[in-house]
């Protein structure tokens, strides 16, 4: 069940069920007993989109782990490989099929590529001799997942990278062939903006595609009312700052992954009453994140300083329901609170988790680590300082704090100051090489490819102007009862979110000059729509403008979105589109080459 | 335009090696001989030991034809034998059924557009060098990734002209994305380098050396780095890595054998854990003023020495020996390390770290409230100081400080916190007696 992609204003279950619908007709086509080789990467987004029960509705009996070697047995006649298109991939696929075929001869092979065929992997599988042995070769076109109601993901990890990096745009072509998807489900999107070089491709892709199918007209109204397509590099700064609303914090600490998140056990003990707990878990504790929990939704994007009083307020809310029986006295009315016994039951132990996460972040956002760490940021934020060496950086890199923290907070001094003074440059460059290692001098040559990390060219800091122009710092921001997208950070206004806002009003017009010292070009087009098709709009209406992020998005992000679709005279509503849901670490660690030989 | 070829089909189908060789009965003579022309008056510069079959071999020098070419100009007709070649020309093969769709004469843009949706394609329809320009230009436009790498591929083996690919920068990073992904090294390094995309084959070159587990081997890598283009900073840095790799093995060795030895006190007291190899030059550092502190600065393994070869700053070179040091509570070294001015040049108990800091690192490594109150006590800061003597328990400092504040009412508060009857309390009697002290409340 996914009910909570349809409560928002776009139904995005029309998109999951086209995408269950496809893989359906694909099991199907292969007829008979199943097993499913995974890989594995790709587990986490197919979670999104369909369970195990569907998968066993259509005859899937077994699922295993592409791994190099021979596949397990399983009695069935169908092997099937999930994989994305990549060469190391089929080598091992090759490896599966050749190890296979001595021991049984009857079972039948196929391979679903996620998202799309490659020729060049299945030239290697002709190569390595094993292409005439698969009697499906097919494609699953996976580009945007629901993720929730309001929330679409590519799940593409490597696009920022990708893009910036290593001048790949095969990202670029997913994303404008989701879009193209998307528009032929919730009708063609009228008006185009967008601020960036990848932005400009993906437009011109499918203003391109759109002309290709000039033939047949989209009959649909369109449930769009503006696409706005944003660069991840044309706000470089805000992933790399701390987010500190509750979900942004989850992800931060403990890291979401495709809507799941793992957690320390030991505060989820359950505790029977009159028992000791003897045997503390030791998994960790694993939940699902999203729109669908009642309480989650209401408290995930706010500032985490005002979830301890929405958590008690609940608690009291719960109780007083709890207490309700005592006035329950006739047959009908005690029959009522029986009835909504399971609904209560479910909130009070989504309270009791959401109690212990709670208390988990805090104990990590009342140390002094993290309040130190904070106020650089902040200092860098508000333009202060970022010219010199920063003693608390020094000190991290003493210490031997992890190099990721480092990274975030020397990118984002970088960022603030229009790039570092040559002598700050080199110096921490220097210390980070000295004490983590030589090696590490790929990875800041990447950073510096990213325009994350670099010297400082020219003589000019734009960054106060831009500060400024778009308010990015707000005094005092209100942590209870926000006012202003500021709330996210605690004070810093993300500039992506700004430049979204701007654009619904007054307009891009009204900051040219600022537009101008962001990175690509900034874009307007549209897109015609037959007659008839145009929105008679009821008066008070909101308009819906669906963001994409190319390079990815984070959770705080998206929560200020969510606070600007409530605001009441914002007259707009936001769904929010993104190649991958990011944080300072996880993106840095897309870029760092070999992360896994990082000295702890 | 439907043109059935039959044999075509079958001559295509039964061999991949003669699709590369340039026919002359061609219908498409007239096109064709502008591709071979082009192929024939790059000079082969390589074929000794490659004569086993008759392909049709393509090399090249990276400059453009003409103009007289540099040493280490770019080979590829070895690297293009054999397995490589299969690799170029996708061949996508449909079942029979598909065959009439498969022999349709489609335009480039067609093709790309058949490409995209994985359509079976004819590429090799596309021979004159211009056609395939333009079939590469379409996959371009594309941004189909999957496409454009694919007919890259297909039309640097005929074409094999670089100089067409880098006027397509797009194509190139494509292709440069490829070889890396296959790790071709070898032709990777040699397209860059034709490029003249010098820092990158350095950084590229360098990064190899992760994959050598031998440390030796590593270090003679490391040493064969030091002459690639990096940038000035970087060609420091890896100079750097090479010296210290260097002095790793050495004093690995040397360890090892005083250790195995059972003479050496320090290593019999405590056993080093872990292997000094391939770790950074701090932990380096640290491990030498761990095992090798007092050694002169003539050996390798002396911290002093390390710090002068690699410069390391006096911030990193002293937290780094305070932490060896406090660690062996050898708190004599710990205290020399503030007062001798002999190589430091510090006066007397100054430090080029805030003492707070200090404390910390001291703390870290378990101190004794003794040793710490010594360095509590020099915080500056006096509410730090007073914060931190409380977290660590310095009566001696707290009530001295606030003596000092002339602050009756937190003295008499504190008076509260120490034990009954304790040398503290004593303490505290008496200068709340002491008529001598104006105190301010």
């Amino acid at each position: 069940m996914a009910a909570h992609l349809s409560y928002g204003r776009v139904n995005l279950n029309i998109l999951r069920e086209a995408a269950r619908k496809e893989l359906r007709e694909f099991l199907d086509k292969c007829s008979g007993s199943k097993a499913i080789v995974w890989d594995e990467y790709l587990t986490g987004p197919f979670g999104l989109i369909a369970q195990y029960s569907l998968l066993k509705e259509h005859e899937v009996e077994k699922m295993f782990t592409l791994k190099s070697g021979r596949l397990p047995s399983a009695d069935v006649k169908n092997i099937i490989f999930f994989v994305r298109p990549r060469l190391e991939l089929m080598d091992i696929i090759a490896e599966n099929v050749f190890s296979e075929d001595k021991l049984h001869s009857s079972r039948e092979f196929h391979i679903l590529f996620v998202p799309r065929r490659s020729m060049l992997c299945e030239q290697r599988l002709k190569e390595q001799g094993v292409l005439g042995s698969f009697i499906n070769i097919d494609e699953y076109i996976l580009d945007l997942i629901p993720y929730d109601g309001d929330l679409l993901s590519m799940e593409y990890e490597s696009a920022f990278r990708e893009c910036y990096l290593e001048n790949d745009q095969t990202s670029l072509y997913h994303t404008a062939k989701g879009l193209m998807t998307l528009q032929a489900l919730y009708g063609t999107i009228p008006q185009i903006y967008g601020k960036g070089e990848c932005a400009r491709h993906v437009a011109n892709m499918m203003l391109r595609m759109k002309r290709e199918f000039a033939g047949s007209q989209n009959q649909i109204l369109p449930v769009f009312d503006t696409l706005l397509l944003l660069d991840r590099n044309v706000d470089l700064l805000t992933p790399l700052a701390t987010q500190l609303t509750y979900e942004g914090l989850i992800d931060e600490i403990y890291g979401i992954n495709n809507g799941y998140v793992k957690l320390p056990p030991e505060k989820f003990a359950q505790k029977k009453q009159g028992e000791a707990s003897k045997d503390l878990p030791t998994e960790p504790k694993k939940l699902q994140l999203n729109s669908a929990e009642e309480l989650y939704a209401e408290i995930r994007d706010k500032n985490f300083n005002a979830v301890g009083a929405a958590l008690s307020k609940k608690a009291k809310i719960i109780s007083a329901a709890f207490e309700e029986r005592h006035n329950a006295k006739t047959v009908g009315e005690i029959k009522q609170f029986v009835s909504q016994l399971p609904h209560m039951q479910a909130a009070r132990s989504s309270l009791a988790n959401h109690t212990s996460i709670a208390e988990l972040i805090k104990d990590i956002t009342t140390s002094e680590a993290f309040f130190d760490n904070l106020t650089v940021e902040q200092e860098f934020m508000t333009g202060v300082d970022t010219d010199k060496v920063n003693t608390y950086i020094e000190d991290c890199i003493a210490q031997k704090d992890p190099l990721i923290k480092i990274l975030r907070l020397v990118c984002m001094q970088s960022v603030c100051n229009n790039g570092l003074k040559q002598k700050v440059f080199d110096y921490y460059k220097r210390e980070i090489l000295q004490t983590y290692g030589y090696e590490h001098i790929l990875t800041l040559n990447n950073l510096e490819k990213g325009g994350l990390l670099k010297p400082q060219t020219s003589s000019r800091n734009n960054y106060p102007t831009i500060r400024k122009t778009l308010k990015l710092w707000m005094e005092d921001a209100n942590e209870q009862n926000p006012n202003d997208i500021s709330y996210v950070y605690s004070g810093y206004a993300p500039l992506s979110i700004r430049l979204t806002q701007v654009l619904a009003r007054p307009g891009w017009r009204s900051i040219e000059e600022v537009l101008k010292m962001l990175p690509g070009p900034h874009f307007e087009e549209r897109q015609q729509l037959p007659a008839g098709l145009h929105k008679k709009r009821q008066q008070g209406e909101n308009r819906t403008t669906l963001v994409f992020f190319l390079g990815g998005v984070t959770y705080a992000e998206i929560a200020a979105l969510r606070f600007l679709s409530q605001m009441e005279d914002s007259g707009m509503e936001y769904i929010i589109a993104t190649t991958k849901l990011i944080n300072g670490t996880t993106w840095i660690k897309s870029l760092m080459d070999r992360p896994e030989c990082q000295t702890p | 335009m439907m043109k059935s070829k039959p044999d075509e089909e079958d001559y295509w189908n039964s061999s991949k090696f003669k699709a590369f060789t340039f026919d002359d009965e061609d219908d498409e003579f007239s096109r064709l001989k502008e591709s071979k022309q082009a192929v024939n008056s790059i000079r082969r510069l390589v074929e000794e030991d490659d004569d086993e079959d008759d392909v049709e071999k393509v090399s090249w020098s990276g400059e453009p034809v003409g103009r007289k070419t540099k040493t280490g100009s770019f080979q590829f007709s070895d690297s293009l034998s054999d397995s490589s070649v299969r690799l170029y020309a996708p061949e996508l093969r449909k079942p029979k059924s598909e065959y009439k769709d498969y022999v349709s004469d489609w335009s480039p843009e067609e093709t790309v557009h058949r490409m995209q949706q994985g359509k079976a394609v004819s590429l090799e329809k596309f021979r004159s060098l211009q056609d395939k320009l333009l079939l590469l230009d379409f996959s371009i436009s594309a941004h189909d990734g999957n496409v454009i790498t694919a007919v890259t591929l297909f039309t640097i083996t005929f074409t094999v002209l670089f100089r067409e690919l880098e006027s397509r920068q797009t194509a190139l990073r494509h292709f440069i994305h490829y070889l890396t992904e296959t790790r071709d090294q070898r032709l990777l390094l040699e397209l860059l380098r034709a490029l003249g995309r010098t820092e990158d084959i350095a950084l590229l070159q360098y990064k190899e050396h992760l994959s050598i587990a031998d440390e030796n081997k590593r270090r003679d890598f490391l040493k064969s780095c030091l002459s690639l283009p990096f940038s000035p900073e970087d060609s420091a840095h890896v100079q750097d890595h090479y010296t210290l790799l260097e002095r790793q093995i050495i004093i690995e060795a040397t360890d090892r054998q005083a250790e195995r030895g059972g003479k050496v006190e320090i290593f019999q007291k405590f056993p080093r854990r872990a292997s000094i190899l391939n770790m950074p030059l701090i932990t380096t550092l640290y491990y030498c003023c761990f095992y090798h502190y007092t050694e002169s600065e003539g050996t390798y393994s002396s911290p002093l020495n390390v710090r002068q070869t690699f410069r390391i700053s006096e911030k990193q070179f002293f937290v780094t020996a305070l932490a060896a040091r406090a660690k062996l509570k050898a708190w004599v070294d710990v205290d020399a390390l503030f007062t001798s001015r002999n190589w430091l040049g510090f006066t007397r108990k100054k430090s080029p770290l805030g003492f707070h800091r200090v404390v910390d690192i001291l703390q870290k490594n378990s101190a004794p409230t003794q040793v710490l109150q010594e360095y509590v006590g020099l915080v500056d800061d006096a509410e730090l100081r007073i914060s931190l003597a409380q977290k660590h328990k310095c009566h001696d400092i707290i009530i001295n400080t606030y003596r000092d504040l002339k602050d009756r009412q937190q003295l008499l508060g504190y008076r509260g916190k120490v034990e009954r009857g304790s040398v503290e309390e004593r303490k505290i009697n008496e200068l709340l007696d002491n008529p001598q002290i104006r105190w301010k409340n």
